[in-house]
C-alpha cells in the first residue's frame, strides 16, 4: 500500500516535479573523497545547458574554495551518473547526455584525494 | 451540612473511568473514525492500564506548586543577571538550537496528544492522553520562560516559532513531528510515546539538563527538574501503549514493529543534532556523544528489548548501524554547520585545541583518521583570512531531511547514498533506513517540504541566499548568523566580564 491513509485511493502531491522548477532541473552533484563539502550540491539548472558550462561555471562556484579544485585534470576524472559509469562531453547538454532532474553525478579524481591525502 | 468527601477511589473512578458512556443512538464506530484505519485491532479497552494514575485535581494541584517554585528561580535569575554565570558564550548557542528545534516541538506533542486524545474509543487512553497534551503545552510555556531572558542579551532568540516553520535545519525537527502527527492515532503513541519519550528521551533531556547544568544555565537546569516527574509518566504511557497493543491481538506485533522500526530511526537521524551539541556546542563537556548512547540505549534500550522478545518484538531494525553510526554522526553535523555557519541562526566554531584533543580521546577509532583532519583544513584557510563558508546549498534526504552528510559504514571515508524511483521520479536518501521508510509510503513522502528545493522553486523570496535568510527567515545578517569569532555575542560578553 502506497500510503496508510484514512482517505480511501490517497494520493499525495509530488512536490518537486521538474514543472515545479521554472525550467530548470535539479541537478546533484558530490565530489568523493573531499569531505571538505559535507554533502553533495544542488543546483537548478537549465537542461539544455552545456556539460562544459555545468563544469567551469556552476561546479565551480560551489567547489572551487577547495585548494584541489584548480589542480583537476578532466581527462583522468572518473564520473558516475546515477550509479553508472558515466562519460560527459563537455559540448553536449545535460538533458542530451542522460543528466535529468534530480540525477546525482559523482566524480573522483584520482591523485587528488583531499586535504593531506585524507579524504576531506 | 458540609458535602460528603469521597474516597480517593470513588473520586479516581468518576474522573476518570466513569466519563465515558454508553452510545444508545449513535454508532460507536462513526465517533472514532480513526481507531481502524491503521490495521490495528483493539478487543477490550478495559484492559487499558491508566499510566498516569491522577485525577484532573490532584493534576492541578501538583503542577502549581512546581509551577511555584520554577517561577521563582526564573526571577531570582533575571535580578541577578544569570546570563553573566554561564560557563562561556558559546554556550548559549545550545539554548538557541534548543529554542528553535526542540520547544516549537512540545508545541506539536500537546496539539498531537489533544487530538489523539479524542480518538480512541477506550476512555482511559483519553484521559492519559489529555493529560499528556497539557503537560507539553506546560513545558514550552515553561521552556519560553526559561530561556527568554537570554533574548535580552544575546542574538539568535528574537523568532524562534517563525523560524520553526522556515528554516532549512529545523524542518529536520519540524518534519518529524509532522510526520508523526499526520499517521493514526496509534503510530502517533507509539512513535512518540513509545519510541521517543520511552526509548530516546533520556538521550535529549539528560545530556541537555546536564550540559545545563555543567555549564552555569540555572533557568534550563530548574526547568529540566521540573519537567522531570512529567517525563516519567509520559514514559510510563510509552510502555503500556506498547504492551497494551501487543497483548491486544497477535496481528498487531508486526504493525508495531513496523512502526518501532520507522520511529526509532527517525529518532535517531534526529538525535543527530543532540550528538552535536554534546560534543561540540557544550565548553564544558558532560559524556561524548558515543558514552551517552552506550549508556541510555545500548544497555537501557537492549534490556528493554529483551523484554519485550516474549511478545515477538526485536531490536529495531538498523540498530547495529546505529551502532557504528554513534561513532561519526555528532562529527559529521557540526562540521555541516560550520560549512553552512552563514546559514544557521546561532553561532559556529573550530573547537580549541584542548576540545579536539578531548575528540581524539573519546573517538580513538574514528576522531584523528576522519575528522580531525577537516578541523585542520579549517584552521588553514582561517588562518589565511578565507574561513570556509560553503557555497552551494547542500543535496538533501527526502525521509530526514537531513543534508546527505552521512557516511556508509562500510566505508566511512565515503557519503552514503540510496536512492528510488517512484512513479517515474528519483527521490535520495542518506540511509538504507530512510529509503524504506519512503518505500513504504511513497505517496506520503513525495510531499517533503525540502528546504533546497523550496528555494529554488522560488518559494522562499529570494533569489539570493542573503535575502532569503534576512526576509524569509528573519534572521538578523551578521549578528545570529557567521563563526562565533567577532560575533556581536562574543564582543558583549568581552564587556560585560571586562566591566
Amino acid at each position: 500500500m502506497p500510503v496508510q491513509a484514512i482517505t480511501p485511493e490517497y494520493t499525495g502531491d509530488i512536490k518537486d516535479k521538474v514543472e515545479n522548477f521554472h525550467g530548470n532541473q535539479v541537478v546533484y552533484v558530490g565530489w568523493d573523497q573531499h569531505l571538505m563539502f559535507p554533502a553533495a550540491f544542488a543546483w537548478p539548472v537549465p537542461p539544455q545547458m552545456s556539460f562544459g558550462d555545468f563544469r567551469d561555471q556552476v561546479m565551480d562556484s560551489g567547489f572551487s574554495s577547495h585548494p584541489e579544485w584548480k589542480q583537476i585534470n578532466w581527462d583522468k576524472t572518473i564520473w558516475m551518473l546515477d550509479g553508472e559509469a558515466f562519460e560527459p562531453d563537455e559540448s553536449q547538454s545535460l538533458e542530451s547526455l542522460g543528466i535529468g532532474h534530480k540525477s546525482l553525478l559523482r566524480f573522483r579524481t584520482p591523485g587528488l584525494n583531499g586535504f593531506k591525502g585524507m579524504g576531506v | 451540612m458540609a458535602a460528603k468527601k469521597l474516597n480517593l477511589k470513588d473520586k479516581y473512578k468518576l474522573l476518570t473511568r466513569d466519563l465515558d458512556w454508553e452510545f444508545s443512538y449513535e454508532d460507536r464506530k462513526e465517533a472514532f473514525p480513526y481507531e481502524e484505519f491503521e490495521g490495528i485491532k483493539i478487543t477490550d479497552w478495559s484492559k487499558w492500564e491508566d499510566p498516569f494514575r491522577l485525577t484532573m485535581d490532584a493534576y492541578w494541584k501538583y503542577q502549581a506548586e512546581k509551577e511555584k517554585k520554577l517561577y521563582a528561580i526564573f526571577d531570582a535569575f533575571q535580578q541577578n543577571n544569570g546570563h553573566l554565570n554561564v560557563s562561556d558564550p558559546r554556550y548559549v548557542n545550545a539554548v538557541k538550537l534548543f529554542l528553535t528545534g526542540v520547544s516549537p516541538l512540545e508545541y506539536q506533542a500537546y496539539q498531537g496528544f489533544a487530538h489523539v486524545g479524542r480518538q480512541f474509543g477506550g476512555v482511559g487512553a483519553r484521559v492519559a492522553c489529555q493529560m499528556q497534551s497539557i503537560d507539553e503545552l506546560r513545558h514550552v510555556q515553561t521552556q519560553v520562560h526559561a530561556m527568554s531572558p537570554y533574548n535580552k542579551f544575546f542574538d539568535g532568540f528574537h523568532d524562534w516559532t517563525h523560524m520553526h516553520d522556515r528554516v532549512w535545519y529545523l524542518s529536520v525537527p519540524k518534519s518529524f513531528f509532522d510526520d508523526a502527527r499526520t499517521g493514526g492515532p496509534f503510530e502517533f503513541l507509539v512513535a512518540i510515546s513509545f519510541s521517543f519519550e520511552y526509548v530516546l528521551t533520556n538521550l535529549l533531556f539528560v545530556p541537555f539538563m546536564s550540559g545545563a547544568a555543567h555549564n552555569g544555565d540555572l533557568n534550563t537546569v530548574t526547568f529540566g527538574f521540573s519537567a522531570q516527574s512529567d517525563e516519567a509518566r509520559h514514559m510510563t504511557l510509552g510502555l503500556e501503549v506498547i504492551k497494551f497493543l501487543l497483548e491486544q491481538h497477535e496481528d498487531n506485533v508486526p504493525i508495531v514493529q513496523k512502526w518501532i522500526d520507522k520511529w526509532f530511526w527517525r529518532g535517531c537521524r534526529l538525535l543527530s543534532l543532540v550528538g552535536m551539541m554534546m560534543d561540540y556546542m557544550l565548553p564544558n563537556k558532560v559524556m561524548s556523544w558515543k558514552e551517552a548512547w552506550e549508556v541510555y540505549f545500548e544497555e537501557a534500550g537492549g534490556a528493554l528489548f529483551k523484554d519485550l522478545a516474549r511478545y515477538g518484538i526485536r531490536m529495531p531494525k538498523y540498530a547495529d548501524v546505529v551502532e557504528k553510526e554513534k561513532e561519526h554522526v555528532s562529527h559529521q553535523a557540526w562540521w555541516t554547520f560550520y560549512a553552512y555557519g552563514h546559514a544557521a541562526g546561532f553561532h559556529t566554531w573550530i573547537p580549541t585545541d584542548k576540545e579536539l584533543d578531548w575528540l581524539s580521546e573519546k573517538y580513538p577509532e574514528t576522531f584523528d583518521k576522519y575528522y580531525r583532519p577537516r578541523w585542520e583544513l579549517a584552521k588553514k584557510l582561517e588562518a589565511e583570512g578565507k574561513r570556509f563558508y560553503s557555497q552551494a546549498l547542500p543535496q538533501l534526504c527526502t525521509t530526514c531531511q537531513v543534508p546527505m552528510m552521512f557516511t556508509d559504514m562500510e566505508n566511512p571515508g565515503e557519503l552514503s547514498y540510496r536512492s528510488t524511483e517512484y512513479k517515474g521520479e528519483k527521490y535520495h536518501f542518506c540511509s538504507d533506513g530512510c529509503c524504506d521508510i519512503f518505500k513504504d509510503e511513497p505517496e506520503k513522502y513525495v510531499q517533503s517540504w525540502l528546504p533546497v528545493h523550496q528555494i529554488f522553486q522560488g518559494n522562499c523570496g529570494g533569489p539570493d541566499v542573503p535575502d532569503i535568510l534576512k526576509d524569509f527567515y528573519h534572521f538578523n545578517l551578521g549578528a545570529d548568523n557567521l563563526d562565533m569569532k567577532g560575533s556581536p555575542d562574543e564582543e558583549r560578553w568581552k564587556q560585560w566580564k571586562s566591566a
